[in-house]
């Protein structure tokens, strides 16, 4: 499984010669439960370099949360059962004591959270929970770091950060706490930036600034980023390189453009055809996908997307019930892998796929690089 | 901030004089003739010497009259007659049909014992409740967890008055740990004031903690529960300072206001307490004033004075409520 990390084709930067900030390996997340055990997470590896951005997409209860959440060591401990390996520039994650996660936490690697109005203590002022983050990990007075929080919510962009540093969560709006929340994150410059679903809670247009935000700071900081998301706008805004989840599992990985061009996967086509298109046709239909995602107590054999899977007569025989199919590269190279056992997927989409999802649809205009990276990590 | 305060000050004022009118209404307006316990007093009472007495202590007055002279009397010295003429200093709430004495002195003398009483009691099953309840919650579904909670809850079965007959009968009686029990004011010295109350300390706080530690237990619950709870772990803050710091800031906010109301009712009196553990307080007097002849003036100034209570408590709740919680201040 760890195979594909090291039979990685050099990277398109001059960043493949680093090792990668982050190496998770054959990562299981399992939580006991009354009712058995629930698979959170199964076989997971993946890896980030500093400056780079992995996007992972999923629907909820994918393990895309789980996962990352794994990655701060923020599940307890008696009642999750972790395997596999994470290391964060080469510290393992997964046993390690209370000190040592304790000291990767919001320095190494920070959090964004989903909420920001949820995310921060309602009864703690702005400061004073920057302040707080910075003197966890820094011997330095509060005035010392008053003066880094300022700078920071200044460096987010909050307006008057000098005199809006004491006020509440609740006196700011939702961009700006999420603002106050990344300020929060990089006070300490963490090496890798772990966004749940950081622009889910905020509007559109705020979503977008939130968005550059980040695009900027992890230019300035050289960080990595892992993004969170369900959509794919924000994916190939932001992401270098796309991780999509399914019940637990990746089933398909590769660079954004590669993946979101070219895409494998049944369930990754079928997240590409539910994406609604503003310019579209308001007559034309979005394409869900059918059928609810899979209970991770008593996932589905074989293939975990079967039960909703509408290519499966594309596969001889019974193999998608019983066969789970290997995460590989596919026929286009050894950067795109995938979890299915369609033979030539390439085919499959432009034919039975694409045209359904009719001409102008956000999917066809996510493809056709509305705001994919570029190969150097650059945005357009 | 000024504003608020002004505004819950003047409705707190009004919500005192209205339960005033009810007290008034209730005791001095009621079925029973107040003049009745003062005529059984001294032998047989005849209708003409009840009718005396009811034309002396001005009862033929209007109601409103008669409320008005004795709402006077809150703020200005009265005379009151029951045949013989007593002078009942201001704020009066009347003289004792028993003792004869003022029962705004009298109040006075035993507001301190029952004050001591609830501080000391209230304070330790605030602390006790809810740090067991605190420790509960971080332990959650270990067996430390089930037994706070299975110990509480057997606790909490037991009556009140046993535990305190029970603590008085073998801590104070059978083993003589605490043989001395009563209330000695602070004035004659810290220690045989502290020494005399904390066995009924403990009764209070031991009985009165199981029901915060298993309060505070569910608040805890809950908030260990919130995103923000997760931001501190994954700040790096230490587990033990996300628990009381960041995670106890939030659950303690709805126990405070049970706390209110909670310490209110034990100044109002804690009868049961001092009874068994023979403390002069409120809650004594009160019963002992209940006793036939109804000495009429002192259980209405016990029950104005415990609402009274009441209604200072839900107003100092209201004003810490705003310092705990910066969503409620008003700017």
């Amino acid at each position: 499984m760890s195979g594909f990390l090291t039979t990685e084709a050099p990277q398109p930067t001059s960043r493949a010669h680093e090792a990668p900030f982050l190496v998770v390996d054959s990562l299981s997340v399992r939580f006991p439960t009354h009712d058995g055990l629930v698979k959170a997470v199964s076989d997971l590896s993946y890896a980030v370099h500093r400056g780079e951005t992995l996007g992972i997409v999923g629907e909820s209860g994918s393990g895309k949360s789980v996962s990352s959440m794994a990655v701060l060591g923020l599940h307890d401990a008696k009642t999750t059962r972790l395997e596999g390996s994470i290391k964060v520039g080469g510290q393992e994650v997964i046993g390690a004591d209370e000190d040592t996660l304790r000291r990767l936490r919001g320095r190494e690697v920070a959090m964004v959270f989903q909420d920001p109005l949820t995310a921060l203590h309602p009864f703690y002022s702005i400061g004073r929970q920057i302040i707080e983050a910075y003197r966890i990990h820094h011997d330095v007075s509060k005035s010392e770091a008053r003066k880094r929080a300022i700078e920071m919510l200044d460096r987010v962009g909050i307006p008057q950060a000098r005199s809006r540093v004491d006020d509440f969560p609740h006196q700011f709006s939702g961009g700006m706490r999420q603002r106050a929340m990344i300020a929060m994150s990089l006070v300490n410059d963490p090496k890798l930036l772990i966004a749940d679903e950081p622009t889910t809670a905020l509007d559109v247009t705020v979503q977008a600034q939130i968005l550059d935000l980040l695009q900027d700071l992890q230019r300035e900081f050289n960080s990595a980023i892992i993004i969170i998301t369900h959509d794919l706008g924000v994916i190939a805004e932001m992401a270098d390189e796309v991780l999509v989840m399914y019940a637990g599992r990746a089933v398909e990985k590769g660079r954004t453009k590669e993946l979101l061009t070219h895409p494998e996967m049944p369930y990754t086509w079928g997240l590409l055809s539910s994406v609604p298109d503003v310019a579209a046709d308001t007559s034309e239909k979005l394409i869900p996908i059918p059928g609810n995602p899979p209970s991770l107590l008593n996932p589905p054999s074989g293939c975990p997307f079967h039960p909703r899977c509408q290519h499966k007569d594309k596969v001889p025989g019974d193999l998608c019930y019983t066969t789970l199919p290997a995460l590989e590269p596919g026929r286009r190279g050894p950067n795109h892998l995938k979890r299915c056992h369609i033979s030539n997927p390439d085919a499959v989409y432009e034919v039975d796929v694409l045209p359904e999802m009719g001409e102008d649809s956000a999917g066809h205009a996510i493809r056709e690089g509305m705001a994919v990276p570029d190969m150097d990590g650059t945005t357009r | 901030m000024a504003g608020f305060l002004v505004r819950r000050l003047i409705a707190a004022a009004l919500v005192v004089i209205v339960t005033s009118m009810f007290v008034f209404a209730l005791f001095f307006l009621g079925p029973s003739n107040p003049a009745q316990p003062l005529c059984d007093l001294n032998g047989r009472c005849t209708p003409e010497k009840l009718a005396l007495l009811t034309e002396q202590m001005g009862l033929n007055e209007s109601v409103v009259k008669q409320y008005g002279v004795w709402a006077k009397g809150l703020v200005q010295d009265r005379e009151i007659s029951f045949g013989p003429v007593y002078h009942c200093d201001a704020p009066c709430l009347g003289i004792s049909y028993s003792s004869r004495g003022e029962v705004t002195s009298e109040l006075a003398e035993k507001f301190p014992a029952t004050l001591s009483l609830a501080v000391g009691g209230a304070t330790i099953y605030l602390v006790l409740g809810v740090f067991l309840g605190t420790m509960a919650a971080r332990f959650r579904g270990t067996p430390t967890d089930r037994g706070l909670v299975t110990v509480s809850l057997l606790v909490s079965a037991i009556p009140y008055y046993v535990v305190a007959l029970l603590a008085w009968i073998f801590l104070s009686q059978e083993w003589g740990i605490f043989p001395d029990t009563s209330y000695h004011p602070l004035t004659e010295g810290v220690g045989s004031w502290a020494y005399g109350l904390l066995l009924p300390w403990m009764v209070i706080g031991f009985a009165g903690s199981t029901a915060y530690a298993r309060y505070s237990r569910g608040q805890m619950v809950e908030t260990l529960g919130e995103d923000y709870i997760r931001t501190a772990t994954a700040k790096g803050v230490k587990s033990r300072n996300v628990i009381f710091k960041h995670a106890l800031r939030a659950a303690i906010v709805p126990v405070i206001t049970l706390f209110g109301l909670d310490f209110a009712f034990l100044l109002a009196g804690t009868v049961f307490t001092e009874q068994i553990f023979d403390i002069d307080g409120i809650g004594r007097w009160g019963i002992r004033a209940l006793r036939a002849p109804v000495d009429f003036p002192v259980v209405a100034a016990t029950v104005l004075v415990g609402s009274c209570i009441i209604v200072v408590a839900n107003l100092v709740v209201d004003v810490l409520y705003s310092f705990i919680d910066p969503r409620v201040r008003v700017s």
